[in-house]
């Protein structure tokens, strides 16, 4: 039988170093799931690191990221990098930061906050604790209790 | 509280053209500031005295949901300063039933008035006002969010009453869970060094966050679901309505509604000094025959947030130089 490898990409962005468990989480983020691509996504689940013992690797051909989805990323993943690859070559490479403010990619879970009736604002979201992760929102205050389930 | 007034210079004055939506908003100093203003225009008045501070300035109440304290005395505040308002009541007259944004609202608004105070059913309406609008805008209220001018004038009564409000001991009895207006309250309580007591059924006992951030900030709140042993400790006993619109199951309310009635023979064992007060409107909670004891300060309380606001909007719309006006000859 031959042996898929998950190979080195020519044009594209690797995301390592991300939190164990969450790649699934990446590609739908990255819109994968939901929109599809014509070009070769790999995901590696429960990689082996030096760095925080395991990790999980979501590597999409052909694709440089949006400031949003980094952002949506930082918050799933602090820890992750983002490569970016071109030719084969590692052209820039940098974590994820976290924002003090996190503009636009969550929604607010209070339904009767100004934030999710119709006006002309974008959602925002204040980091009160990095580690665990902890938001407030910018409008009524409430606490984000699952930043998966909120994100836009 | 801190240097009194007349030993703080201008400039460290800062309120003018500021929001208040919060009342964290606020920082200590501009707290006392507040209050000490509105003791200075209760002095004035008690002489017959109004200053004309605000005379040609203008108010937007902008009322979306009902309300009578809270726009009554904003209306007098601005009235008694020689200000004039405009506004309305109920968001059922405006062109929000149009399909107006809050947004586009707020902005037309900052053309017609100099001020303007919102109180509206969504959390987190009168901080988005904040982006939108170029005049100040005070939070009157917003869903079951932030009111900092009814926390104002509950700090002002407890100063006025006690001289102070470090060391005081104050219970909050009641839905301390849902009301978010006495979470605004505890955590200013905490901040000028008040004792805290909380009264209530576990159900509707503080979230445990709550307590947690209190404790942090070095007040760790008395813990209590009866009111009996409470009442012979407290200087102030803080009573809160239990709001049956907050329940989503009936039973549950029933539960507790009318768990914490005050009587007078219910206020024996209280200390002599001690006062009672309450956000108004009350429904049960306070037996009407406790107002013509000398501890009932609630319609005082009420009274109160007149010159509260009036302190409030003097110093957000013209800052420090309504002092001069305020202490004539005295050094401001």
């Amino acid at each position: 039988m031959k042996e898929l490898k998950v190979t080195p990409i020519k044009n594209g962005t690797v995301i390592d170093h991300i939190t164990v468990g969450m790649a699934l989480q990446v590609v739908r983020i990255l819109g994968i799931a939901d929109r599809g691509t014509s070009s070769t996504v790999s995901v590696l689940m429960h990689v082996p690191s030096a760095a925080q013992e395991w990790k999980d690797i979501v590597k999409v051909e052909d694709r440089e990221l949006e400031p949003k989805e980094v952002d949506k990323i930082s918050l799933i993943a602090p820890k992750a990098t983002i490569n970016i690859i071109r030719n084969f070559n590692v052209e820039e490479k940098h974590r994820v930061a976290l924002p003090e403010v996190v503009v636009g990619i969550l929604r607010c879970e209070n339904h009767n906050c100004i934030s999710n009736s119709g006006e002309p604002i974008e959602s925002r979201f204040r980091v009160v604790r990095r580690e665990p992760l902890l938001l407030r929102c910018g409008f009524c205050e409430r606490e984000v209790t699952d930043v998966l389930a909120n994100m836009k | 509280m801190g240097a009194p007034l007349s030993r703080r210079r201008a400039c460290d004055l800062t309120l003018k053209d500021r929001s208040v939506v919060s009342i964290n908003d606020l920082a200590d100093d501009e707290i006392r500031l507040v209050l000490d203003t509105a003791e200075r225009i209760a002095e004035l008045a008690a002489r017959d005295e109004h200053p004309d501070l605000l005379g040609g300035w203008v108010l937007a109440t902008l009322f979306f949901e009902p309300s009578t304290r809270t726009r009554l005395s904003f209306e007098s505040a601005m009235k008694r300063l020689g200000g004039d308002v405009i506004g309305f009541q109920e968001g059922a007259s405006t062109s929000a039933t149009k399909g107006e944004t809050l947004a586009d609202t707020i902005r037309m608004v900052s053309g017609y008035s100099d001020a303007a105070v919102l109180r509206h059913s969504r959390e987190g309406a009168a901080r988005m006002c904040t982006q939108f609008a170029t005049i100040p805008v005070i939070n009157g209220g917003d869903g079951a969010g932030q009111h900092p001018t009814q926390t104002l004038l509950d700090l002002y009564t407890i100063r006025r009453q006690f001289g102070k409000i470090e060391g005081v001991t104050v219970a909050l009895v009641g839905d301390l869970k849902y009301g978010r207006t006495v979470h605004s309250l505890a955590y200013a309580l905490a901040r000028f060094g008040a004792h805290i007591t909380l009264v209530a059924p576990k159900t509707l006992q503080m979230p445990p966050e709550i307590i947690r951030a209190l404790s942090e900030r070095g007040v760790t709140p008395r813990v209590e679901s009866a009111l009996e042993g409470v009442v012979p400790d407290v200087d102030v006993l803080y009573m809160t309505r239990i709001q049956k619109e907050r329940f989503p199951d009936p039973e549950e309310y029933a539960k507790v509604a009318g768990l914490y009635r005050l009587t007078v023979p219910g206020l024996k064992a209280a200390k002599a000094g001690a006062i009672v007060m309450h956000p108004l409107p009350r429904v049960d909670e306070i037996d009407p025959a406790v107002d013509a004891t000398p501890h009932a300060k609630y319609f005082e309380q009420a009274q109160h947030g007149v010159h509260v606001r009036m302190a409030l909007l003097a110093l957000v719309l013209r800052g420090e130089e309504v002092l001069k006006e305020l202490y004539g000859g005295r050094p401001a």
